[in-house]
């Protein structure tokens, strides 16, 4: 077995500057304590302004300005609501099991900062790089959905519980797209290491994986968006709230710190699935280079992280956007997008996929 | 799509599938545009913002607000204190008191109108044949006593004695 040392180290400037001052093993103590400090940062930063981004968008769309009093433009209004939700009163329902009630909130939340974990935010911004990283997010994902199953299930609460069960039926039935997908571009990259997928991508914007596969990689790219909103809870694919059916669904029980906690959640597990999408099609940190050699210079002195945050907001405001475009769908339509229309254009599109790298069109 | 109706082969079952596929795909594009719309003019927002624009806020044509009784450059109105809108109103808010001119015609004395029993339905205008009152566009009608609340709406300078 290799020493941590080796199999997580922090490759910047930083994970550097703690090596030369401190023993190896106590050096790969500290740059791992330093990588995930930061981490919790980005997902605490990250909840606050996700939320703000989604109410100003969502009015936007909706012909409203959102929040305007907390702040210059209600800048703070994610900061009051924060403090206003750990003030609030944790209420648990009579005969909810309390172990598993408490425990549910932390898992979603869990499950976005153990991914966050193995994206490449840059050259050398990962905290660490698994060879199966594509293994390891289809793993942790589940966290979430075990999340929510586990909620609707102590909460004691009939409609806590339809909505789990539905969710549960939803997640688990996109997943399986989803997993196909990355499969592809497993195959595409001829690696399951995040990093090693994003290297793959190198060169100009015709070569990320969205544009390299001629038609096939943007059909692969919406049918990602479409399984990972699915996956995400979130609307038209929102049946795990269906406040207008179930009155919150899961999280109708919680309140308080238990029910931010779902939020913030649900709003990083977002970010973590624009990461993903990325990484996986933009051609994660790499700069949109267009092959013309007048601004080609100026864009590659763009830091990477910054690119790759540009990629993945813009894809957070996909997200949104089909969020406040789209009305729900019902559960019978949801699984039959699934099982009729998805699974069979996956797997057609898989095929093809390995028709173009064995006859080397792509990759 | 009952079982029983399909008579359709494979070829016909894929393409109505692929062409019910594409098409809805391209009618959740037309959607996605009119959002996207609304989104990058933020002048369309309709929302006011109401106590830091109170000075220019316009109402609404259609906004409902109290009675009204519109005068002329004369000081004249066009009530002939027919009583119309007294029938008409369900909730009692409007007193006519008629009275005689020096003619001996039957004129307007007071116009008597209660906020606080109103509730801006608009029979009254809308019963009303001659035009003479209309509603407000004034919303910011709380006062600190509730006699405040019952209002002569005529000027009362049309001949009555």
């Amino acid at each position: 077995m290799m020493p941590s040392a080796e199999l997580y180290p922090v490759n910047n400037f930083i994970g550097d500057a703690v090596r030369s001052l401190f023993p190896p093993h106590v050096a790969a103590v500290i740059n791992g304590l330093i990588a995930l400090l930061s981490l919790m940062a980005l997902v605490g930063s990250l909840g606050a302004v996700l939320i703000y981004l989604e109410r100003k968008v969502s009015a936007h769309f909706q012909l409203r300005f959102g929040p305007m009093r907390v702040g210059p433009h209600g800048l703070l209004q994610a900061l009051a609501d924060g403090i206003k939700a750990i003030f609030k009163e944790i209420l648990k329902p009579e005969g909810a099991d309390t172990f598993i009630f408490f425990l549910a909130p932390l898992l979603p939340v869990s499950a976005a900062f153990l991914i966050l974990a193995i994206i490449p935010f840059d050259h050398h911004l990962q905290v660490a790089d698994p060879a199966g990283g594509v293994l390891y997010v289809l793993g942790v994902s589940g966290l979430s959905v075990l999340g929510i199953l586990l909620a609707g299930w102590a909460s004691n609460n009939k409609y806590s519980l339809l909505g789990a069960m539905r969710s549960g039926a939803q997640m688990v039935s996109f997943e399986i797209s989803l997993a196909l997908l990355m499969l592809l571009i497993v195959m595409l990259s001829g690696t399951a290491s995040l990093r090693g997928i994003v290297l793959a991508q190198q060169g100009t914007i015709f070569d990320w994986w969205i544009f390299k596969l001629p038609f096939l990689g943007i059909l692969a790219f919406i049918m990602y968006l479409v399984a990972s909103t699915a996956e995400l809870n979130r609307t038209p694919f929102d049946i795990a709230e269906a406040e207008s059916e179930l009155t919150g669904g899961f999280a109708t029980e919680y309140s308080g710190i238990g029910f931010a906690m779902f939020f913030l959640g649900e709003f990083v597990n977002m970010f973590v699935s624009s990461c993903l999408v990325t990484t996986f099609f933009l051609g994660g940190f790499h700069a949109p280079l267009f092959g013309l050699p007048v601004i080609d210079p100026i864009l590659s002195l763009i830091p990477g992280f910054i690119c790759f945050f540009a990629k993945a907001f813009l894809i957070v405001f996909l997200y949104m956007w089909f969020r406040w475009t789209f009305p729900r769908v019902r559960v019978d339509q949801l699984m039959y997008l699934e099982w009729r229309i998805m699974l069979p254009a996956n797997l057609l599109l898989l095929m093809l996929a390995g028709l173009f790298v064995a006859q080397g069109w792509a990759g | 799509m009952k079982a029983t109706e399909t008579k359709e082969n494979v070829l016909e079952f894929v393409s109505r599938y692929v062409h019910k596929t594409i098409t809805g795909f391209f009618t959740l594009t037309k959607g996605l545009d009119i959002t996207i719309k609304y989104f990058v003019n933020p002048k369309t927002a309709i929302t006011q913002q109401y106590p830091e624009n109170r000075d220019t806020l316009q109402m609404f044509d259609r906004f409902r607000g109290h009675l009204h009784m519109p005068h002329d450059e004369n000081g004249k109105n066009a009530c002939t204190a027919c009583g119309i809108c007294e029938k008409s109103c369900p909730n009692g808010t409007i007193s006519v008191l008629a009275t005689k001119d020096l003619a001996g015609k039957k004129v307007l004395g007071k116009y008597i109108y209660r906020l606080s029993q109103c509730t801006f339905c608009g029979l009254c205008v809308e019963a009303c044949q001659f035009g003479a009152i209309t509603l407000g566009k004034n919303f910011e009608l709380a006062v600190y006593d509730r006699n405040e609340l019952t209002w002569v709406l005529n000027k009362s300078d049309n001949g009555a004695c």
